[in-house]
């Protein structure tokens, strides 16, 4: 079972959620995929197994073999690379590694090496694996690093905290999800990244229900989008001074108090019967 | 043109709740929402009198044309981004990333690059304000050019401009700050907030973007709010002030009012930022 924990709208509580059920499943895998400010291990503190690089390709170019044609200039759809007289330029952090330029070069002037864009952690917790994406300062895209790290997913339970948006990242941590967890903030902006990522699941095919989360007294807007759209709303979370305060610490609530506990654990077996409901049909 | 640009790192901090009363006390009239993501800002500015709209278009996607297939398998094997599928031969177009390798190798001619819409670029108005925002078809990448677009719209139509950016590090903020005067890093008192901080701090520092720090909902951790402000003065970032949390500012979003104009002790801590937040502009 692998359950992709989203939001759309950033802070909602995606980490806090993901790292709560990981740390009450007490098994399978907790995959952070927010490579580009990665948290869940502060508050799961594994023990580290091991770490990777995670690389990509990047062309170098032999300015005694290139006479400046600039065919690869012209067919890079990335504006990557740039031809002054004598120099070859080619702007890393742009390059897309499609290899479409190494390919062409009718004068074989490049070539391509590898180049470190960020790193994978694994490491345990008790019977819980902890897998880590971490991208590299400047680096434009942490998609690669994510195909990696959901490599290893582990079919009994992943649970797999997702980056905030609906970009291409996001869609890369549902691609391998069988269900979707959506978190939900009680305020207009909640409700319309609530409906943006409810979207994006629609359109990927994948089944979701939705956790409310920091519920006040008085209107909410993403309770309201829930009713209105048919989306399951699976449990309710009221704002907590206490639980606010213990996660800003990186805390595991499940661990803090047995009343989260409780309701996580709760949650954990909603979420894995609904998934397996979802894939039944 | 100066140009104000919101960060976090971390989501939910309160970029897009700060950046509507900065807009408002700074009474800016040029501003847009750089996180086309998942965009909010229009949520909280009232109505606009004209409104423009123009598609927005992806680098166009790989399309096989199933007649001149012969299934030779060449472009399935050139794909960085396993977006070309065998038996058939069909592209998945949101893995797609418009690098025309395969079309380079098809020995029948079989693979064309069609442009795909891929978003919308808006830009509204009312008398001498000018906002520029996108939203982004489902299952679409290159934000990165998108925001590009988005801040093109407002170039030079004012003296000062705002923007709301997104939570992270990647192309959408790589973009988003490309070209700004200062970064305002809306902070927040966690262990992951002050993670996500430092990260956004290097990436702006990487592209020599001047930084300042406030820190929002302060109270829910003092101690590591401490934290921040010891960071910010070890590294000789400008810190300029805290908010408190304040439930007003959740009223304020659900019933389109400007913080600002309902008060309270959040509206206040950011009239005090406003002013700070406009002398450090001044002074670059």
């Amino acid at each position: 079972m692998k359950i992709a924990v989203l939001s759309g709208k950033g802070g909602t509580g995606k980490t806090l959620v993901s790292v709560n059920l990981a740390a009450v499943a007490d098994k399978g895998g907790y995959f952070d995929c927010d490579v580009e400010e990665p948290n869940g291990h502060l508050f799961l503190k594994p023990s580290l197994i091991g770490e990777e690089e995670v690389t990509s390709l990047k062309p170098v170019v032999d300015m005694d073999r290139c006479d400046g044609c600039k065919v690869c200039v012209t067919a890079c759809v990335y504006k990557a690379l740039a031809y002054i007289p004598g120099e070859l330029m080619i702007f890393d952090e742009i390059c897309h590694a499609c290899g479409l330029c190494t390919y062409l070069c009718p004068q074989q002037a490049l070539k391509e090496t590898k180049r470190v864009i960020g790193t994978i952690r694994r490491g345990g917790r008790g019977s819980l694996s902890v897998h880590t994406g971490k991208m590299r300062i400047g680096e434009s895209t942490g998609v690669p690093i994510i195909k990696k790290l959901l490599k290893k997913l582990d079919d009994d339970l992943s649970i797999i905290d997702s980056p905030p948006g609906s970009g291409c990242l996001v869609l890369e941590t549902i691609e391998h999800a069988d269900y979707c967890l959506l978190v939900a903030e009680p305020t207009m902006f909640g409700a319309q990244n609530l409906a943006l990522v409810h979207e994006l699941t629609r359109v990927m095919n994948k089944p979701a229900g939705v956790l409310l989360n920091k519920v006040e007294d008085g209107l909410n807007p993403s309770e309201l989008y829930a009713k209105e759209h048919d989306l399951k709303i699976l449990a309710s979370l009221p704002y907590d001074s206490y639980a606010a305060l213990e996660s800003s610490n990186a805390e595991l609530l499940v661990e803090r108090s047995e009343k989260y506990r409780t309701f996580f654990l709760e949650l954990l077996k909603e979420v894995v019967d609904e998934a397996t409901l979802a894939a039944q049909r | 043109m100066k140009q104000l640009l919101l960060l976090s790192g971390k989501g939910g901090t309160g970029k897009t709740t700060v950046a509507t009363c900065l807009i408002q006390l700074s009474q800016a009239k040029a501003y847009a929402d750089c996180d086309v993501d998942a965009p909010n800002l229009h949520l909280v500015l009232g109505t606009f009198e004209n409104h423009s709209t123009k598609p927005y278009y992806d680098l166009p996607k790989a399309v096989i044309d199933p007649d001149l297939c012969t299934e030779c398998g060449l472009c399935h094997q050139v794909c960085r981004f396993d977006a070309i599928t065998r038996n058939p031969y069909q592209v998945i177009p949101h893995l797609c990333e418009g690098c025309t390798y395969c079309a380079h190798v098809c020995p029948s001619e079989a693979i064309t690059l069609e442009e795909t819409v891929a978003g919308t670029i808006e830009l509204h108005t009312r008398s001498d304000e000018t906002f520029s925002t996108a939203t982004l078809k489902m299952g679409s990448g290159t934000t990165g050019l998108l925001v590009t677009e988005v801040k093109k719209q407002i170039k030079d139509k004012a003296k000062f401009a705002i923007l709301d950016g997104s939570p992270g590090i990647g192309c959408p903020v790589i973009a988003s700050l490309t070209g700004v005067d200062l970064a305002l890093m809306v902070a927040e008192p966690s262990l992951s907030g002050i993670s996500d901080l430092q990260r956004v701090i290097q990436s702006a520092r990487q592209l020599h973007v001047p930084a300042c720090v406030i820190v929002n909902k302060s109270d829910v951790n003092e101690e590591l709010t401490g934290r921040i402000r010891r960071y910010c003065n070890e590294e000789a970032i400008p810190f300029l002030g805290t908010i408190p949390y304040d439930k007003e500012a959740i009223a304020a979003i659900n019933s389109g009012q400007s913080l600002i104009e309902r008060g309270g002790p959040a509206s206040e801590a950011i009239r005090a930022i406003h002013h700070k937040v406009m002398k450090e502009l001044e002074a670059l």
